[in-house]
């Protein structure tokens, strides 16, 4: 590509593959804890159980629809920046992103339907286990799905697309990356949830985010081992000298993360997390980059033409100088200080 | 693999099909809302207040399921059609882009909007309502771009020689069949809207006698928006009709099963197209009709079937069949508004005509119906293109194997969804009045 098709002193490319980046990291912190606290509330228990999934639907009632279209921007700037990347991993992984619709489809309606019941009743619980169990399969094959286009089980050879299930889907790699996923929404929601609630209940969820913030930790250390004897790509820029800065951060925040819970520090637990789990998700992405389904698929080589590549960036002033100060506003009025009550 | 390309074709029509009614409702809904809520802050009749807070709740529910519905669409258009999306979705992109900046306001003001009620001031909370409603037509307006690109590929020939100097944007949102498809289109959504909540109001004054205050005022609120929307339709229509026949002449042909090309062509009304021996059977013919509809010279030269390869002819039964359901449809609302609205200059005029409100009944569904039909021309009158005259759906669906699971797992998921969503929508009720 020519050099001089720079945007914002970044070429091109790169300026791209950064918005993606950010699009799923917004995703992510966002919705991965609106799909974390799917996961509490199928795991709720002890004496204040019904009262741990009502304050899990007033943190997430208003805003997860918005947190929710991250996902359609990260899908709308994969097809729109890389269409045969676009069109080969709807090939390569028709089953897995046809569950991910199902449990998307399952949660947001049973989450909806619920809020219209009445707390604990004998529908409310019904429409939670179905709330609880989308949350938990939609994040896993997220997760998975990552792992997939890194694993090299994926080949795209003149168009035509093969898949290695047993490497792209079954190995133990994409199954922990998966459940790492799970794991990270989990701690998200645990560590937010810490921040809008007192007494008991924050306890409860104090001591969730701790249990969270152990599998966060671990998780990723089996998973560089198994990197290392899988994945030879990733490998090479873990191995590599300029990983150990973010890597050496990762740990910083992770351990940084897990004293400020610990230390009852909400405010300041939430803040690392975010960064933990970004850390986390950026070291992937930039050991993954300029590959998009490794071997065969780069953005280079799958790249839109230039002049919609330029429209898809220059929109992003425009539509974010509208987007964040609402962002704003709504957190602001529903994540404020007074408790939530919701009229809907 | 025959059943591929039939299967694909069948979730991606049952999977729109499905997001169409929540998306129409998502874009109709908050106008309705908008209009309660002004009349409240502005007489302070509590009446109005509950109004809109109970469509508010509809909308609520209705928007959850329009907004998963169509993430599952952002996704089905390459899982379905991968080799489309592979040639075509950067430039159908950029409509998706910007609709996706329209969708995400409209969320973030919802949520305001629905659980807001408290924390905001009545103008703020009605603004956000505002924003709400304008997000949601700008939504509709831009995505039809796309639509509109696959009928009128514009600069496609660009696209294929030169990609790298290929101007998506400029090809998208140039093309004139864009203006006339995204306003005729977001128009249905607030007739089929109205009409579908009218009937409600209706069934209850008809059916369970409740004519009070709080309920006549609803149903006014939805006629008045229905009959504008309903009296634009055929102006809008008509325009639609021009462009089709200068820009698609084979749909136009297939729409009315004209198989032979003709000066002074007629418009058929009703009828069952014979293609084996191309003929109509028990139509009624308006002569000129459709020379007129289709050029305003009711001599001009209307091209028929015998210009196009037998090939690539459209499905006459279904596009034929849904052109008249929609226009049908559409007449017999727009007359039933306009009967309203006569009625209602007398006091009481609507309140106790029975016969008016089964008529509203009887509208109730017809304005999805238009809606609905009015798609499937439009879509299954381009076929066999996905790309017209540049691709074949059939070159563009996915070889993946599984898809007979996924078509019946969509179809399962979508109608259990919509038979509990008419449950708990058939349990809002509007608090005392």
């Amino acid at each position: 590509m020519n050099p001089a098709n720079n945007w914002l002193g970044l070429p091109v490319l790169h300026a791209v593959g950064l918005t993606l980046l950010l699009a799923l990291t917004a995703y992510v912190l966002t919705a991965g804890a609106d799909f974390g606290g799917g996961i509490w509330d199928l795991l709720a228990n002890g004496p204040r159980r019904d009262k741990q999934r009502e304050v899990i639907a007033h943190a997430i009632g208003p805003i997860w629809e918005a947190n929710h279209v991250w996902l359609i921007f990260v899908v709308v700037i994969m097809f729109t920046a890389f269409p045969p990347a676009f069109g080969a991993l709807s090939i390569a992984l028709f089953i897995p992103f046809h569950l991910l619709l199902g449990g998307i489809v399952l949660r947001g309606g049973a989450f909806i339907f619920r809020s219209h019941e009445e707390v604990a009743s004998p529908r409310w619980r019904r429409w939670a286990a179905i709330f609880g169990a989308a949350s938990v399969i939609s994040p896993f094959i997220l997760g998975a799905t990552l792992s997939a286009v890194s694993s090299g089980g994926i080949r795209v050879v003149n168009g035509y697309v093969t898949v290695n299930t047993a490497l792209a889907w079954f190995s133990p790699l994409s199954l922990l990356v998966g459940a790492l996923t799970l794991a990270i929404c989990a701690y998200l929601a645990a560590v937010y949830l810490t921040v809008e609630t007192q007494g008991e209940i924050q306890e409860d969820f104090r001591r969730r985010a701790l249990g969270a913030w152990a599998v966060v930790a671990i998780l990723p250390a089996i998973l560089l081992i198994l990197v290392a004897r899988h994945s030879p790509l990733l490998w090479a820029h873990f191995a590599s000298l300029e990983a150990r800065v973010p890597m050496a951060i990762g740990i910083v925040l992770a351990i940084g993360s897990g004293w400020a819970m610990w230390a009852r520090r909400y405010k300041l637990g939430r803040i690392l997390a975010m960064a933990e789990v970004a850390i986390l998700l950026w070291g992937w992405a930039f050991a993954q980059w300029p590959y998009i389904i490794f071997p065969d698929v780069t953005a280079a080589n799958s790249a839109a033409p230039v002049p919609t590549l330029r429209f898809l960036l220059n929109t992003l002033p425009y539509g974010f100088a509208i987007l964040i100060p609402s962002l704003i506003f709504l957190f602001a009025v529903f994540k404020g200080k007074e408790p939530l009550h919701p009229s809907a | 693999m025959i059943n591929n390309i039939s299967a694909a074709r069948f979730q991606m029509g049952y999977s729109l099909g499905f997001h169409m009614i929540f998306a129409a409702l998502g874009v109709g809904m908050p106008a309705l809302m908008l209009i309660a809520e002004a009349l409240w802050l502005r007489s302070r009749k509590p009446e109005y207040q509950k109004l809109a807070q109970t469509w508010a709740k509809a909308t609520g529910l209705l928007f959850a399921i329009g907004a998963v519905s169509g993430t599952a669409l952002s996704f089905e258009l390459g899982l379905l059609w991968p080799r489309f999306m592979a040639f075509a979705g950067g430039t159908i992109g950029p409509a998706f882009t910007l609709e996706g900046y329209a969708f995400f306001t409209e969320a973030i003001f919802l949520g305001l909007y629905l659980y807001g009620w408290e924390r905001l001031s009545g103008p703020a909370h009605w603004f956000s309502g505002l924003v709400v409603a304008l997000s949601g037509a700008a939504s509709s307006i831009l995505v039809v771009a796309a639509d509109a690109w696959m009928q009128t590929p514009v600069g496609v020939q660009d696209l294929i020689s030169r990609p790298q100097t290929f101007n998506a944007a400029r090809a998208l949102f140039t093309n004139e069949a864009w203006w006339i498809m995204s306003i005729h289109s977001t128009l249905a959504c607030y007739a089929a809207t109205a009409f579908a909540a009218a009937g409600v109001y209706a069934w209850g004054a008809v059916v369970r006698g409740r004519k009070d205050d709080l309920r006549m005022r609803a149903l006014a609120i939805c006629m008045a928006v229905g009959v504008i929307s309903a009296v634009a339709m055929p102006i809008t229509g008509h325009e639609s009709a021009i462009s089709v026949a200068r820009r698609q002449p084979n749909k136009l042909a297939s729409m009315e099963s004209l198989f032979r090309t003709q000066r002074g062509a007629p418009l058929l009304v009703g009828g069952i197209p014979d293609p084996a021996h191309q003929r109509v059977l028990f139509g009624i013919e308006i002569p000129k009709g459709l020379s007129f509809l289709a050029t305003f010279n009711p001599n001009a030269e209307v091209q028929g079937l015998d210009r196009v390869p037998r090939d690539e002819w459209p499905n006459l039964y279904v596009t034929h069949f849904s052109f008249q359901a929609m226009v049908g449809a559409g007449m017999i609302t727009m007359l039933v508004a306009i009967w309203y609205w006569i009625a209602a200059r007398r006091r009481n005029g609507t309140k106790d005509n029975r016969l008016l409100q089964w008529a509203l009944v009887v509208c109730s569904p017809l304005g999805f119906v238009s809606l609905e039909a009015g798609w499937i021309v439009t879509e299954v009158g381009r076929q066999p293109w996905i790309i017209y005259r540049v691709m074949r759906t059939a070159a563009a669906v996915t070889p993946a194997q599984g898809i007979g699971g996924s078509v019946t797992g969509f179809i399962v998921l979508y109608t259990l969804l919509g038979v509990a969503l008419v449950w708990m929508l058939n349990r809002i009720k509007h608090p005392a009045a």
